[in-house]
């Protein structure tokens, strides 16, 4: 006898997912399922299509993050234009996407913390639903929400000025960019307004690490036993170590730092990343080969890539790694919920370094595109800000995309954030008869702690209620609750 | 004639998912002819938090996006700010709650309507699907006499948007 306990979808969460919790009879958690209705087809779609339209093809994948795609496209396809394996554009082409890429990092890492995991800091993770929300910071704490807002502005603003334009940017071009920055969009961002400008971003990112350590420091407990598990880490590096989500290579290491995957090239990815299908979910489960199926599975994200690195390259980011590395004695942090931890020490060196770019003289030269030898194969990998991002093309002598392989991030998370759910769900279900509340709102943060992305960008109006089921033992619903429906 | 922002929402890579950019798009191109200065224009994927202070510096609001409602081909009706409406994401939220911030965080109540367009299909192309585009161009024909007139609220007021077929 068992009873299942589905919440679908997952709110607060980037497009929509199901959890599946089988209960036993003595009211034992005995199986959790995490399914995620990813859109499938995208790599099909795009065979048949000029390789040149594949960075805006593929920001039709998703509206959330469609300048990581772009991004990502456009890498592997500088590998097919003959413009070098991801290090051989001009120094304008190069900076422009380094700033267009920390300027969507750092708008997505500033809506999930302030907007999707403030409110369980602020108000607790079992705190009153009707204040968990952030209409519920922007009554109690309007500073912080304001903040929010206008660092999100701020990024979405270095977004428009590097890819040109919010819908379907074409900033990013097999080769380049084609774009430089000019001296008034510049000043638009270094300068900007008194609320708006690169400076009050840092200021503003010290600040929000300031507010998440604090909370830390009094809740200990919660934060680092919440869905914590020992786990491998996966992520690009700088080819010296250094934190970098452009480029680099790809570096794993296992729960206690031992280098498991020594900087490769991540143009062989395939050499070294196997993709399980499990008959029970659309999306797969990515594992490093020669470590198989059982002990293969890595995470991705923040927490990797803080634990993959050796050193954060500006200075103010680099001083909170080293408090934050200190705090589990230099060894990989395991514990989920310090993915919030780590991602605003990302936050802070997302807004160093668009400040350094925006001072840099070299995104004013006009040498926008480099241009060699053909070739009919590229891989681009970068660090989306939910964890490493794949794009592989193969073209034939039409110019025609043949094959198209991505792996994005959330589906490299998938078997931590189902290890995350079923963590939480021993802690919180076991020996329970009734679902509250806060039981739910724990599995969801569990899971936002990864900050999936579900999304494939449709959202008309009218679409996707809450709906919770409660599912007895004999197949029948016990129980069922709506939100927005 | 007070200062109007039109705020085009969706994914034109998710075919009728597009109808909100394209009505933006639309009406853009003619205000700037008919109305030039009193109308400005805004697009983008999903509406999000920055947009309660976009909206803040605009009297009035009109946001446009596809809608799987039932109801013939568009309707207009006022928003009402509230905290109760996010869809299923907080990364895309709805308009009622870009309102509602925007009066708690910068103590500014536009006044605000949604266009709704009904969409049939969001699959992955450009094109709009013939049906949707009947009902876009229905909607500019509808909302060009309506801005040019400023009839918004009489207009609100006729609006059932489950049947838009005597507007």
């Amino acid at each position: 006898m068992s009873k299942k306990i589905t919440i679908e979808p997952v709110t607060r969460v980037e497009g929509h997912g199901k959890v599946t919790i089988l209960m036993d009879d003595q009211a034992q958690v005995k199986e959790t399922r995490l399914h995620i209705v990813e859109f499938r087809g995208f790599e099909r779609f795009v065979q048949g299509r000029p390789y040149w339209e594949a960075p805006v093809l593929v920001q039709r994948l998703c509206g959330i993050c469609p300048v990581s795609h772009h991004i990502a496209a456009a890498k592997a396809l500088d590998v097919i234009v003959g413009a070098g394996n991801g290090d051989g554009l001009t120094a304008v082409g190069e900076k422009m996407r380094r700033l267009m890429h920390y300027g969507q990092f750092f708008q997505s890492h500033v809506l999930h913390f302030f907007h999707l995991s403030s409110p369980d800091f602020l108000f607790g993770i079992d705190g009153d639903p009707a204040l968990r929300n952030i209409i519920g910071v922007a009554q109690h704490h309007k500073d912080l929400a304001v903040q929010g807002v206008m660092m999100r502005k701020f990024g979405q603003e270095v977004i428009k000025v590097t890819a040109g334009k919010k819908i379907h940017g074409t900033g990013a071009i097999p080769g380049g960019i084609n774009k430089n920055l000019s001296i008034e969009e510049r000043d638009s961002l270094l300068v900007g307004t008194e609320l708006l400008n690169a400076d009050k971003m840092v200021d503003w990112s010290l600040a929000a690490l300031e507010f998440f350590k604090n909370y830390h420091t009094n809740n200990k407990t919660q934060l680092d036993n919440f869905a914590a598990f020992p786990s491998n880490h996966l992520s690009l590096v700088r080819k010296d170590g250094a934190l970098d989500i452009y480029h680099g290579v790809l570096r794993a290491v296992d729960a206690e730092g031992k280098r498991i995957l020594d900087d490769v090239d991540y143009h062989e990815y395939y050499n070294y990343i196997e993709e399980e299908v499990r008959n029970w979910s659309y999306m797969k489960f990515p594992y490093l080969k020669h470590l198989g199926k059982e002990k293969g599975w890595y995470r991705v994200g923040p927490l990797a890539r803080l634990n993959t690195c050796d050193f954060i390259p500006t200075p103010l980011a680099q001083k909170e790694f080293e408090e934050y590395k200190s705090y589990t004695h230099g060894k990989p942090n395991n514990m989920s919920l310090h993915y919030h931890w780590a991602r605003l020490i990302e936050i802070l060196h997302s807004a160093e370094v668009i400040r350094d770019l925006l001072n840099d003289p070299d995104l004013q030269n006009e040498d926008l595109i480099v241009k060699g030898e053909k070739q009919l194969e590229g891989v681009g990998v970068i660090e989306a800000p939910r964890g490493t991002l794949f794009h592989h093309y193969k073209i034939n002598e039409q110019d025609l995309i043949t094959m198209a392989n991505l792996i994005v991030s959330t589906t490299n998370n998938n078997e931590p954030m189902n290890l995350a759910v079923n963590k939480t769900a021993h802690a919180f279900m076991d020996g329970q008869a009734q679902i509250s509340e806060p039981m739910m709102n724990a599995v969801e943060v569990a899971i936002r702690a990864y900050d999936p992305c579900l999304s494939c960008a449709t959202h008309a109006i009218g679409q996707m209620p809450l709906e919770v089921n409660l599912i007895g033992p004999d197949g029948q619903m016990i129980d069922q609750k709506m939100k927005n429906g | 004639m007070n200062n109007i922002l039109i705020y085009g929402y969706g994914n034109p890579g998710r075919r009728d998912d597009g109808l909100g950019i394209a009505f933006a798009d639309e009406i853009g191109k003619w205000a700037e002819e008919f109305m030039p200065g009193y109308i400005t224009i805004e697009t983008n994927y999903q509406l999000n938090i920055e947009d309660a202070e976009l909206i803040s510096h605009y009297d009035t609001v009109i946001f446009a996006d596809a809608s799987l409602e039932t109801m013939d081909s568009f309707a207009l009706t006022p928003i009402k700010p509230s905290p109760d409406t996010v869809e299923f994401t907080m990364h895309a939220v709805a308009p009622g709650y870009v309102i509602h911030l925007c009066h708690d965080l910068f103590q500014k109540a536009p006044k605000a309507y949604l266009l709704h367009m009904k969409g049939y299909e969001w699959d992955m192309a450009e094109s709009l699907t013939e049906q949707a585009e009947e009902n876009l161009n229905l909607a500019l024909k509808h909302m060009k006499k309506v801005l040019l007139n400023n009839e918004i609220e009489v207009f609100v007021g006729k609006s059932n948007i489950f049947d838009t077929t005597n507007h």
